[in-house]
């Protein structure tokens, strides 16, 4: 096949990853990857390197250093104010090219995917998507991602031996936040940016931004499927109650009753909760994915047959909507005790 | 001026609700899974019918796979769609990221270019969301992904989109030719319509283009083009559960669980 962008021999034993800011705030799951990152760096004793663009985040940089980077490249310029392919690609791809890392690494947000799908192509390099988790094959020097397959309990060991950078992605959530360190020490580079208007070709016409929901690290995830028929009203009262948020399986979320931006599992939100509260869904392993760093789960089915059991602590066979009230009711007297 | 052309992406799969997991191996069992267009491909197909109703122009789906594919995609004619392609060889297996976008932008090419190019989110069964941009890309055009609306301004030949945001959205304004990648059940697809469906299954406007056709690097395409190799496939480590039934009387069972609640937090 034909060869990547990197000539033969030529890549830094190195990892990289790609810092997105939003508004002068590192996004989470950067820093999630840059503690993975950290990690990896650490079997393999390589540098890990923070790539940053943005304008006017050189303070982000510290931050990226407390969370386990050796050094920060910052491109520093107007035109990389708000995320555009074009600006934002251009400058990401010199600097790979600049310093050639074996492993560059991007969380899946909207703009990581649109960098990672467009960028791979352009570096004619391999690209996993979506890694349920990332290590290192100490041997030969080789990323190895974990990508798990359609629907069931099989992950594929994706590796690459050839093409550089090993490109990956990872959703939100899947990785834990190393503690900062503020007694870190690292470079901060300033790379030269040559970008000239004319290259943005997107215009950003209006931004809007509001009430984000954030899944990945609520105390309670009340989660519903199929069985719920709809009623999600139900379940936002008891999450309310526990002081947690709902989420969704994907039937809700693609027949309207839900925000697709809870949707829970493999192709939505990891979320770490204490407790994830599973109603009326069946446990397609797909979802899973999405619960399986809870501390506990409890799931309620009518089926008495549905899989999630075999992946609950507790659970009731039984019709959700007759539980639930009498769930709510319980534990609102409770709280009625205790407050008195 | 040539007519204004757009082309659908969509891919085949298996029916998500009928591959079974086999209890004992956690293997994927797809042999009695029936096939469906993508689900995230009708918001795609129905994005593009509604621009080609307000704009004019001609319409044609792309896809790549076997022949045995090919009755499916007949769903997007009866549904509007001028023409279908089928991208169609031994050859073009195994592909991944890097290979699928290669050989389609050499399936574009072959059309004789797009001005817009329309794609899933993601597909059902591989869900890396990253053919849109990889496409863009090969074919050196503008991207707009997880577009919710869209409007074309042709004097001007600009694409402007709504684009999902966490939280929110942006109002982008790109230069034709573009990807758009449409924001999975963002549009409600429209019934097939029944005075085109005889048609639709009868009708000869379907091209099947191999490898040869295309012109493509043999050493760009399916397995041999795709730089990513699967070393091993494991089960998923999932986490040990305790597995307890709640027993009794509905009101007692509530009570025991609302105990458990309070306990775990």
């Amino acid at each position: 096949m034909p060869p990547s962008r990197y000539r033969e021999n030529e890549e830094s034993k190195a990892v990289w990853v790609y810092l997105e800011q939003e508004e002068g705030t590192l996004e989470n799951v950067s820093l999630e990857v840059l503690s993975k990152g950290r990690e990896l760096a650490d079997v393999m004793k390589w540098k890990l390197v923070g790539l940053l663009p943005g304008s006017g985040v050189h303070a982000l940089a510290k931050e990226a250093i407390t969370r386990g980077a050796d050094e920060i490249w910052v491109m520093d310029h107007p035109l990389l104010t708000t995320f555009t392919i074009e600006g934002h690609g251009a400058v990401v791809y010199d600097a790979v090219m600049l310093g050639k890392p074996s492993i560059f690494l991007l969380g899946a947000t909207h703009n990581g995917r649109d960098l990672a799908g467009r960028l791979a192509v352009r570096f004619r390099t391999g690209l996993n998507a979506d890694c349920t988790n990332l290590h290192m094959d100490e041997k030969d020097a080789l990323l190895v991602s974990e990508v798990s397959g359609f629907g069931g309990g099989v992950v594929a060991m994706i590796e690459m031996q050839n093409h550089r950078p090993q490109m990956a992605t990872v959703r939100p959530g899947v990785f834990a936040l190393s503690e900062p360190d503020s007694a870190r020490r690292g470079k901060v580079i300033d790379v030269p940016v040559n970008l000239k208007p004319e290259q943005i070709k997107t215009r950003i016409l209006e931004r809007v931004r509001s009430g984000v929901v954030d899944l990945t690290r609520v105390p309670v995830l009340v989660v519903g499927g199929r069985g719920v028929n709809g009623d999600f009203e139900t379940l936002k009262k008891l999450a309310e109650i526990l002081g947690g948020d709902v989420g969704a399986t994907r039937p809700p979320v693609d027949a309207g009753f839900i925000e697709r931006e809870r949707q829970i599992g493999q192709t939505g939100v990891v979320s770490s909760p204490k407790m994830a509260l599973c109603c009326g869904l069946s446990g397609a392993f797909h979802l899973l994915v999405g619960i399986d760093k809870a501390d506990v789960v409890v799931s309620i089915n009518s089926d008495p047959e549905a899989p999630i059991f075999e992946f609950s602590d507790y659970y009731i066979v039984g019709d959700v909507s007759q539980y639930l009230p009498v769930l709510i009711q319980t534990l609102e007297s409770q709280q009625e005790i205790s407050h008195a | 001026m040539p007519e204004f052309h757009m082309v659908v992406c969509v891919k085949v799969v298996p029916r998500s609700d009928e591959i079974r997991v086999d209890r004992e191996t956690r293997l994927l069992d797809r042999r009695h899974a029936r096939l469906e267009l993508n689900p995230p491909d009708m918001s795609a197909l129905e994005m593009a019918l509604n621009t080609r109703d307000r704009y004019g122009g001609k319409l044609d789906i792309l896809s790549m796979g076997p022949l045995s594919f090919e009755p499916l995609l007949r769903v997007g004619l009866a549904m509007g769609c001028d023409h279908i392609v089928l991208l169609s060889d031994r050859a073009f297996g195994g592909a991944d990221t890097l290979a699928t976008t290669y050989t389609l932008a050499k399936g574009i090419e072959k059309m004789g270019g797009a001005d817009l190019i329309f794609c899933g989110e993601e597909s059902a069964d591989g869900a890396t969301g990253q053919v849109p941009a990889g496409l863009a890309e090969w074919l050196n055009v503008s991207q707009l992904t997880l577009l919710t609306e869209l409007s074309l301004d042709l004097d001007k030949q600009t694409a402007t989109g709504r684009r999902s945001l966490k939280g929110g959205y942006e109002i982008l304004e790109t230069p034709l030719p573009c990807v758009v990648s449409v924001k999975n059940a963002s549009q409600e697809p429209r019934f097939i319509n029944f005075s085109r469906k005889a048609w639709a299954y009868e009708t000869e406007r379907v091209t099947v283009w191999n490898a040869v056709d295309l012109n493509a690097d043999p050493e760009s395409i399916g397995l041999t083009g795709s730089p990513t190799t699967v070393s091993e496939l494991a089960r998923v480590p999932v986490r040990e559960r305790k597995r307890i039934k709640l027993e009794g009387e509905a009101m007692a069972k509530a009570e025991q669980l609302a105990v458990i609640i309070r306990d775990s937090l």
